[in-house]
């Protein structure tokens, strides 16, 4: 780990001011990412600027029946939440999914959705990785890639995005809500949110330097079933090989994310429409033009079933 | 003492505290944190230093230059040891790599430099800065698959060649000939590598994490070329091993040469992303096995044909290992090819040989068995064997593997199982039962200890036995405490000490049939001392709550040694008639049901059963702790862990234990274990043989058999993940 200079913001605005005062400067919330990525210095902050303690740890109701969520809340709070519980299941269920009841207490809203990939080769600082060191190549190419992405990917790049809370968020159409230096607010879709990594992987979202989370959005509910299938080596405690959030209505109609299996949350409202016709349709549109290497294809066929557990299981 | 003979009736026998389940002695100390693990030490030498390794970023090649100005120049540094500063250093036989010296790179994350600092977070940034230029071998190899293909016709010395196989093979009524793989396993230790190093003068001491303080002793003379005399290792608590700390490891020599430069005590742990690829793993296997049997189920002819990794010097993981002796069989063809692969240091991990060979063998009868129309439990019975198959002539001591299977088969109630691979189906799940046998040796090695009668009437043991974390502590106390005739609670015992008389140590499952053996025999000289003091016959002696009885008269053991303590010191050295006329092994049946998802493939364990025969269980608490521990370890490498191999840089990916997944809570159900009653008189004068290893034995092979029942998909490449059956699965709709 690199020395760094640490300090508590007072104000989300004074926050993102404080991160465009000094180059290489991040925020800590739960640290429960940035800190593992900072001791093996795969991420070397110059600057740390604390935002617990900005009071965004409430979950408000919105004008227009959805949530607010603050970007410091718990994943565990998010996950309990009674509203949330009731009418959001699958995101309750894909935040309890996560990670372990420690990590879980400490990690936040806004750290989730901007933790970074889980590539090994991005882990070790002695392979080659574009999203670490632009420019210096691929080690996941050609290498052990049974975790990472079949679609989405470039040659530069095919790392997955490994939140569970993301992919449930993006059935919901859930957006990021921001504040920059100058005060500026935004509203991005989370669907616009993550970047697919092109040519420059180590750019993971449309967020400027200098931009802070100050929330996300959840519209109104959908209401009908909610899913939240995580397929995985073990039982707990491990990063999906392949994940299905879906909201079912009663009529066979709904909509479905996977994790898993891109460099972020993968949907598509068109692959949708096929949802009547059962889950090869539905995978076969969503997955089209896939690119698994020999590692990870079995994750295109464990999609598609994965989609059938699910839909039998809303048939009852 | 000798044991020369099977053991008669003697003290140990009466059974008041041994054979008692008890708690550990030391459990309340590790469940306060009170017990000091060797990086926690902090009182044992002042003004401690930190330490921090650097590991080599290349699998093969050599080390051309190494820049540290930059790190010596950071905040902090007090000193830096780097591998070009020596030559080599000399390492002893059952050490495969080495561990630190010279230009040359053997494997992934060999130890080439420390950095000492004042604090851990100064010494690690400081590593990083350490700029190394490497020359990267071309000609290394890394695939155990390819170089086995090209090396399959090599004439390899065989284990056991015995009748003639090939033909007997060949015209077999029912054959099998099929092939299996195992992957690198990580022991994934919950306390990493970690010492504490302090020299005075040539003296050195080293509070450290060993499971073998003799061989580590011995191993630093080696090392340091010094006199063995001159080191002190104590390693009283220890974080689980599996066999990774059975040897001096970089973490050791590392901390004892940086202590040396910065002329302080220096502490230092492995960190946990270099310790699979600087440490030791189980090797990889590729594994065929050829099986021919007649109509009824006997089986005639066996092959074992093993391919693992290792560097130069070691034997990798031995599949073939338990073949040897598990099953009859007149014509038996076993090979070992340990072929040269530069990926790190294969060594022994948890049962070596026999874990990984039973994870194949047991699929193969398993195999045999639906071939032949057979119930498996049932195809075992019919080939057991009282002799020794590879050595006729000499008898199993005792060996009850039917009785495991039966008994087994009953407590599961095997009968109602799925008998149809495929066919039973709850819901959205596939339920699936399988068995498997287990067979693990059964050694001991030579193991001494130091008794004392102190004062207050408390019994004090020294040995340089360590506990694992298997219960050594205890086992020793309740030893004493039945041989002396004292309650548990005044029995202190103090391990892990080079100090201490030189005990077996903890590895191959010999420890605690050892180590009690020669507390027994310590005892029995401390006996022997009081009753010279007393001037009767020891025989005349009778050790009660606390009393020396003799002639109706009694004295309390803190009387007799109200002036001072009484010692006595005694080792025990065990008689080749123990090995020369009898196999001594342990025997075990494991019973699993599984759910294996119709739909996703993803894999629940539902009900777990292990029946052990592994002669007299001195704590069957702790024992059945053993034993639950490696049920889930086996668990663990049916399903899950798997040192992922990067062919094209000679390392393991997954070197951190988000990437090594080992099972957790919710992967483990229920787990029942029975122990036979009995005892096995050839082993030791306390009639114990090892369980510590004989539980992983079969358990993989158990689960796999029950997925296959639930599933009818047969998968011969372990770890079993849902990816390898998942298009063997019911269609979807
Ligand atoms: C062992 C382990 C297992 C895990 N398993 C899972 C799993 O199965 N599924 C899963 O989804 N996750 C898993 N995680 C990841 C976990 O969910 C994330 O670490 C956590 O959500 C990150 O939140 P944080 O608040 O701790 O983020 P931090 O570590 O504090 O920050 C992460 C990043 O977000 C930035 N940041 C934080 N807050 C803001 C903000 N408000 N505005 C702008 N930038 C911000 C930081 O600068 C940093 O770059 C696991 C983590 C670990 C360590
Ligand atoms: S896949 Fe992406 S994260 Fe992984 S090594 Fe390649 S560039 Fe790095």
């Amino acid at each position: 780990m690199r020395a760094f200079s640490y300090e508590r913001a007072g104000s989300p605005q004074e926050a993102a001011a404080a991160a465009a005062a000094q180059e290489g400067a991040q925020f800590i919330a739960g640290g429960t990412n940035l800190l593992d990525l900072m001791k093996l210095e795969i991420e070397t902050p110059s600057h740390l600027i604390d935002v617990n303690g900005l009071g965004l740890d409430t979950i408000e109701a919105t004008a227009e029946g959805g949530l607010r969520i603050g970007a410091l809340v718990r994943n565990t709070d998010l996950a309990a939440d009674q509203r949330v519980r009731r009418d959001y299941g699958v995101l309750s269920r894909a935040l309890v999914a996560g990670a372990s009841g420690q990590l879980r207490n400490k990690a936040t809203t806004g750290g989730n959705l901007l933790q970074r990939t889980r590539c090994p080769y991005f882990y070790d600082t002695n392979m080659s990785c574009n999203k670490r060191e632009p420019g210096s190549g691929c080690a996941a190419q050609g290498g052990y890639s049974r975790q990472l992405a079949v679609i989405g990917g470039s040659e530069a790049c095919i790392a997955t995005h490994p939140s569970d809370m993301a992919i449930a968020m993006r059935v919901l159409d859930a957006v990021v809500e921001t504040v920059n230096a100058e005060g500026d607010t935004r509203a991005i879709p989370l669907a616009d949110f993550h970047l697919l990594p092109g040519d420059t992987p180590h750019i993971e979202t449309v967020l400027a330097p200098d931009e802070f989370i100050t929330a996300v959005v959840l519209p109104r509910p959908l209401g009908g079933q909610h899913f939240y299938h995580k397929v995985r080596d073990r039982a707990s405690y491990a990063f999906a090989l392949v994940s299905v959030a879906a909201v079912i209505q009663p009529d066979g109609s709904g909509r479905i994310a996977l994790g898993g299996v891109a460099p972020k949350p993968w949907r598509n409202e068109a692959a949708e429409a096929a949802m009547p016709n059962g889950a090869r349709a539905v995978i076969s549109r969503l997955l089209e033009g896939a690119t698994p290497t020999e590692d990870n294809e079995f994750k295109v066929t464990l999609a598609e079933r994965t989609l059938a557990a699910v839909l039998a299981e809303a048939r009852g | 003492m000798r044991f020369d003979s099977p053991a008669e009736q003697n003290v140990s026998d009466r059974m008041k505290v041994l054979g008692q389940p008890l708690r550990r002695i030391d459990g309340p100390l590790k469940t306060t944190g009170m017990a000091p693990y060797a990086y926690e030490r902090h009182g044992v030498a002042k003004d401690q230093l930190v330490g921090y390794p650097l590991g080599s970023a290349i699998a093969k090649g050599r080390i051309v230059s190494m820049d540290i100005n930059e790190a010596q120049a950071s905040p902090g540094v007090v000193g830096i040891v780097t591998t070009l500063e020596m030559e080599r250093l000399p390492k002893v036989d059952w050490n495969v790599a080495y561990l630190f010296g010279g230009r040359d790179i053997q494997h992934y994350h060999q130890a080439i430099a420390v950095v000492v600092a004042n604090s851990f977070e100064e010494a690690r940034a400081a590593a990083a800065l350490i700029r190394v230029e490497y020359e990267e071998d071309q000609d290394a190899m890394y695939d155990l698959a390819a170089v086995r293909q090209e090396r399959l016709s090599d004439d390899v010395e065989p284990i056991d060649d015995i009748g003639d196989f090939e033909s007997a093979y060949a015209s077999a009524e029912v054959t099998l000939d099929a092939t299996y793989t195992t992957p690198g396993q990580c022991h994934a230790q919950m306390e990493p590598h970690a010492t504490i190093a302090q020299w005075d003068g040539d003296h050195l001491t080293l509070w450290t994490s060993n499971q073998m303080i003799e061989w580590s002793r011995q191993a630093l003379a080696t090392t340091f070329d010094l006199p063995a005399e001159n080191f002190r290792l104590d390693s009283p608590y220890i974080g689980g091993g599996f066999g990774v700390k059975l040897f001096l490891r970089a973490d050791a020599v590392m901390a004892a040469l940086a202590a040396r430069k910065v002329g302080r005590a220096v502490k230092l742990a492995l960190p946990r992303p270099m310790s699979a690829n600087n440490t030791t793993h189980r090797g990889l296997t590729i594994q065929r096995i050829r099986i021919g049997a007649t109509q009824e189920g006997k089986i005639t002819a066996i092959g074992h044909d093993n391919a693992t990794n290792t560097l130069p010097g070691g034997d990798g993981e031995n599949g073939a290992r338990a073949t040897r002796r598990f099953y009859a069989g007149e014509n038996r063809l076993l090979i070992n090819r340990a072929l040269e692969i530069h990926l790190p240091e294969s060594n022994a991990m948890r049962a070596p040989g026999e874990t990984a060979g039973l994870m194949a063998l047991e699929i193969a009868m398993d195999e045999m068995a639906e071939k032949l129309g057979m119930d498996p439990v049932e195809f075992r019975i019919i080939n057991d064997t009282q002799v020794d198959p590879s050595h006729p002539e000499r008898q199993f001591s005792e060996r009850h593997f039917i009785e495991c299977l039966q008994r087994g088969a009953e407590v599961f109630n095997w009968a109602s199982r799925n008998k149809a691979p495929g066919s039973r189906r709850e819901g959205a799940w596939l339920i699936g039962h399988g068995v498997a046998g287990a067979y693990r040796d059964a050694p001991a090695e030579t193991s001494g200890a130091r008794v004392s009668v102190r004062p207050d009437g408390s019994i004090r043991v020294e040995t340089d036995m360590t506990d694992i974390g298997t219960g050594s502590y205890t086992i020793i106390a309740q030893t004493a405490a039945e041989m002396m005739g004292v309650s548990l609670e005044v029995v202190n015992v103090d391990l892990g000490d080079s100090r201490h008389p030189v005990s077996a140590g903890s590895g191959g499952q010999w420890g605690a049939a050892s180590s009690t053996a020669g507390v027994y025999a310590a005892c029995l000289a401390l006996r022997k001392k009081i009753a010279e003091r007393l001037a009767v016959d020891p025989e005349a002696l009778e050790f009660s709550e606390g009393y020396v009885r003799y002639n109706d008269q009694q004295t309390a053991l803190s009387e007799l040694a109200s002036a001072g303590s009484i010692t006595a010191e005694d080792s025990i050295e065990f008689g080749d008639f123990r090995s020369e006329e009898y196999q001594l092994a342990t025997f075990g049946a494991h019973f699993v049901e599984v759910a294996v998802h119709a739909t996703t493939g993803e894999i629940r364990v539902l009900r777990m059963l292990a029946v052990c025969d592994a002669g007299r269980i001195l704590n069957p608490m702790t024992a059945r702790s053993q034993v639950i521990g490696a049920m889930t370890m086996g668990v663990g490498a049916a399903l899950m862990e798997s040192l992922a191999v990067d062919t094209r840089h000679g390392f393991f990916v997954n070197h951190d234990l988000a990437g090594y997944e080992v099972p957790v809570h919710a992967d483990i159900p229920e787990q029942q274990v029975i122990f036979l009653e009995g005892e096995d008189p050839y082993s030791t004068p306390l009639k114990a043989k090892g369980v510590g290893e004989l539980g992983i034995c079969g358990v993989s092979a158990a689960v796999a058999n029950a997925v296959y029942n639930a599933t009818g998909a047969r998968v011969r490449d372990y770890p079993i993940t849902l990816d390898k059956f998942l298009d063997r699965l019911p269609e979807i709709a």
